[in-house]
């Protein structure tokens, strides 16, 4: 049997001649003042297409493609909840997409007047003191706050070395600490899936700049240690960083700085509704005590009482600089803010309390399928294993590739990495009962299956535009480019 | 509003099918010296009706975006076509996330696959990434790249860099003990190349063009590096490479850019899309996420992401850098974006804007007073020495209905009687002759 016809690429879809576009044009005979040596003489092998064309293949792959607005997106750590449409309609007013970011202060007011009540707010849901926007993601957040301890412990003379991060922390936190010239040092999880609060104290010493916490962490557990923790990272001299990937779990609940920590990113993809945009852009704001305040990246937000106006304020001496070309994803923020505005004190506190509920309600209904390998509840999230399908030669993956036939996204996979044949599940707050009863099923059906007719499972899925890639070809023979023929 | 399902009816049911009493026992595992007693200070609730009119009251306090856009400084007033916007916003990209489930994100993929080959035509290229923050993110780990590569620690930068690109440079690279030398400009505004020894660099990056508009000699940029077997890194602007010499053709390792001009809107500085392109023989040493082709257990062509021990969700501390969420969806409107515009339509867009910029400098020139800081081949940008303080006189223009600037004395103090003019193809001959009349009242009536 022959295979069947490959989905079109746009390169594919070309024929000389052909357009879409619509521009002025320079006139006839017009001065076009490129001298030879920069002139291009072969034009880039662009696609020549119609515009309906276009329309059609982009509008093809759109429908090649899961979403938050096709189905369930249980993925875990990843926080796949509804995105108000209300939030794309104001973010799309020409006053926010048309505002060029150097343009006066002045003739911005309405932009800065959102991030200073837009920080405030955030500020007030994580009690910490003052914030910045510039990070365009979490992992670019906590570069910035890694920075900004380095910054306040160089300023006090102290040269540290180390950074802790527990084995079950986001890949981020460790690449992050290397890129801020630390060496980023591992603490193992006891058997209640939480620091091992005598391993961290092993390795605390007047060497250590800080820790970095999830709280919850990966595994969807709180840190019930965390005033112990904290208290002793303080103790050494080192700062606590607030990985906020799951502060949707908390939020109203209880705030970073009431557990002790100074530096705090959050995720406002996650948290706040924000799109995901299949992989970005997000916005990772990140937010500190007043002590370290002052080496926020510049420009700070800052408001003039004489003038009564806001304004960017650049001569900030013990700032580390700048991060981002301009003020971070301000797009994002627009969408953030009017998220939170939508939600109010009440409402935020009830995301965290249903999306707590609707993970608990899943874990409880698939406990004897996929059982999750700490006791106790989880917060947000939990993550379960698929070990015991091993013996009918069955992985995660393919439970994973398996659930898509059944018509839901499948749970993020393998991680974290401190559990075997890891399932880690996060319905949100935004999906029914009834889309986590029948995710229940599903799960459930496909654990029995395992055991009848693993074949079912090793062949998923074969409801999907495409089925199983061979993963291993596309790395060994590299082909990341169209050329042509 | 909170956006979730739940009845009374539900929340019981699921909390009976738990084993918990109430929603408050699930919270228990939190120490109760730390939990939040009061609701959050934050604003109280608003309906749909009351958020649509409090944030278009907001943003009509924008007062510049009713301004004519003359602004430039790397971010720039580009028309964004319909189809682009439309196709871009569809929730089925917007809505979805990183495409780690290849056969439920083939759309995706397929979409980068696609934009990492066209950013690998016009920079002429031969592998590109899906994509990073911004401009400025771009550069940094061009260096990083370098870095890595060469095993050394100096780095040249043209003091005609986007100069937020090299303060970000300096901030990122902060822990790494990098030493970064910025490079003087000449009369000309443009680095003076044969004189640059790039001896012990790891790279050397040049702006094409700069942040003043100007074409610089990249080729010879390039060679500096190459002599010393550094890595030439060129950050292009994209909306220019249908009529300038591609980074490729003047022998850049690794070519960058700010992606914003490619049918993605100013707001306010972001979010923007990082380009990143480079050699194939340092394809394992690219930062962040990259598709690839394969095919499916049917033999049908399917992509993925590959290559994913470089990142840091496999390799940790080790990954090639610490970039996990990049900028999709702007790379997917720069994508659709490119397609729109094709070959001849890229090369009508850089041949209007080069055109517009010239009629723009000759007729700017002729104003009592003004003349252009640096003559010579540029760009869709031009820098206008005046007799005042450019800063100042951006801001009064403001006030007569024209956007412009930025003055240049903050980022060059030698240069605070400048400012940046850019000239987009949305800007007509009309505005042109109506902008410089406007300067010349405000030079001769303050």
């Amino acid at each position: 049997m022959s295979a069947p016809p490959d989905f079109p690429t746009i390169f594919e879809l070309s024929k000389p001649g052909r357009r879409a576009w619509s521009l002025p044009e320079a006139p006839e005979g017009s001065d076009i003042p490129i001298p030879d040596e920069h002139r291009r003489l072969e034009p880039p092998r662009l696609p020549e297409v119609s515009e309906l064309d276009l329309v059609r293949h982009y509008t093809r792959l759109s429908h090649r493609n899961w979403s938050i607005d096709t189905g369930a997106y249980p993925l875990g750590s990843c926080s796949m909840k509804y995105n108000p449409k209300v939030a794309e309609e104001v973010a799309g007013h020409p006053g926010w997409q048309g505002l060029h970011p150097l343009a006066d202060d002045e003739l911005v007011q309405g932009a800065l007047r959102l991030l200073g009540e837009l920080e405030r707010a955030l500020c007030a849901a994580t009690g910490m003191a003052h914030l910045t926007f510039q990070p365009a993601a979490g992992a670019q957040g906590e570069l910035t706050g890694l920075l900004i301890m380095r910054a306040w412990h160089a300023k006090k003379g102290d040269v540290r070395k180390r950074v802790i991060v527990p084995d079950s922390a986001h890949g981020t936190n460790p690449a992050s600490v290397t890129l801020a010239g630390w060496k980023a040092q591992e603490v193992r999880s006891d058997a209640r899936g939480l620091v091992d609060f005598d391993a961290l104290q092993e390795v605390l010493d007047t060497d250590v700049a800080g820790l970095m916490l999830t709280n919850p962490n990966t595994l969807g557990l709180f840190e019930r240690d965390i005033e112990k923790i904290a208290q002793a990272v303080h103790e050494v001299g080192g700062l606590l960083y607030y990985d906020g990937a799951n502060f949707n779990s908390i939020v109203g609940k209880v705030r970073p700085g009431d557990m002790g920590f100074d530096v705090v990113h959050l995720n406002l993809h996650k948290t706040f509704a924000t799109p995901h945009g299949g992989g970005g852009p997000g916005s990772g704001p990140l937010a500190v005590t007043e002590e370290l305040a002052p080496f926020l990246p510049v420009p700070v937000l800052a408001w003039d009482e004489q003038s009564a106006t806001w304004h960017w304020e650049v001569d900030r001496p013990d700032s580390i600089g700048r991060i981002h070309s301009f003020y971070g994803n301000f797009g994002i923020d627009v969408r953030a803010y009017a998220y939170l505005r939508s939600l109010g004190p009440e409402g935020l506190a009830r995301v965290s309390e249903r999306a707590v509920l609707n993970a608990n309600y899943l874990k409880t209904l698939i406990a004897e399928a996929f059982p999750t390998p700490y006791p106790g509840t989880c917060m947000h999230e939990f993550v379960a294993t698929a070990k015991g399908l091993k013996k009918h030669g069955v992985r995660a993956l393919d439970v994973a590739k398996r659930l898509m036939d059944f018509g839901f996204h499948p749970p993020t996979i393998y991680f974290p990495l401190v559990v075997e044949e890891a399932l880690m599940v996060e319905p949100t707050e935004t999906e029914s009962k009834e889309t986590l009863d029948s995710l229940g099923e599903a799960l459930v059906q496909i654990a029995a299956e395992a055991a009848g007719d693993p074949n079912l499972l090793h062949d998923a899925p074969t409801s999907t535009p495409v089925r199983r890639p061979d993963e291993a070809q596309a790395a060994r023979h590299l082909k990341v480019r169209w050329k042509p023929g | 509003m909170d956006f979730s399902p739940h009845t009374d009816q539900d929340e019981r049911a699921m909390l009976e099918a738990i084993g918990v009493d109430g929603i408050e026992s699930l919270f228990e595992p939190i120490p109760g010296s730390v939990r939040l007693r009061d609701p959050l200070g934050v604003p109280p609730a608003l309906t749909e009706p009351e958020l649509v009119a409090e944030l278009g009251a907001l943003a009509s306090l924008n007062t510049a975006q009713g301004l004519v856009c003359f602004a430039g400084g790397g971010v720039y007033d580009h028309y964004i076509p319909a189809a682009v916007r439309s196709l871009a916003a569809r929730a089925e990209f917007a809505t979805s996330y990183t495409p780690y489930q290849a056969e439920l994100s083939q759309g995706i993929l397929q979409a980068l696959f696609e934009f990492q080959s066209l950013v690998c035509e016009i920079y002429g290229m031969d592998v590109a990434n899906a994509s990073l923050y911004d401009g400025a993110n771009s550069v940094v780990e061009a260096v990083n790249l370098a870095v890595r590569a060469t095993g050394r620690g100096r780095v040249l930068v043209a003091s005609t860099l986007h100069p937020h690109y090299t303060d970000v440079l300096r901030t990122y690279t902060t822990g790494l003990g990098l030493d970064i030398d910025t490079i003087p400009f000449t009369g000309e505004g443009t680095v003076d190349w044969s004189r640059v020894d790039a001896t012990d660099a790891a790279a050397v990056v040049v702006a094409y063009p700069n942040v003043f508009g100007r074409l610089e000699d990249a080729r010879a940029a390039c060679d500096a590096a190459h002599a010393h077997d550094a890595l030439a890194v060129v950050a292009a602007d994209p909306t220019a490479m249908g009529i300038l010499k591609s980074p490729g053709e003047m022998g850049a390792d690794i070519a960058v850019g700010e992606g914003q001009a490619l049918g993605n809107a100013m707001f306010y500085g972001g979010p923007y899309v990082g380009l990143f392109a480079t050699k194939e023989r340092l394809v394992r040493q690219v930062p962040g996420r990259i598709s690839g082709e394969t095919v499916d257990a049917d033999g049908r062509r399917a992509y993925v992401l590959t290559l994913q021990a470089r990142e840091q969700h496999i390799r940790r501390a080790k990954a090639t850098s610490n970039v996990c969420t990049n900028q999709t969806l702007l790379a997917v409107a720069a994508g659709v974006h490119l397609a729109w515009l094709g070959p001849v339509g890229l090369a009508t867009l850089g041949e209007t804007c080069a055109s517009r910029t010239a009629f723009a400098a000759a007729r700017l020139a002729e104003i009592p007073g003004c003349r252009l800081k640096f003559p010579g081949p540029r760009f869709k940008e031009l820098v206008l020495e005046t007799p005042a303080d450019g800063r100042r006189l951006a801001r009064r223009l403001a006030g007569r209905g024209w956007l412009t600037g930025p003055g240049l004395g903050d980022w060059y103090p030698q240069l605070d009687r400048c400012m940046l003019v850019a000239v987009t193809e949305r800007r007509t001959e009309d505005d042109i002759v109506r902008f410089a009349e406007a300067i010349e009242k405000e030079l001769t009536e303050p």
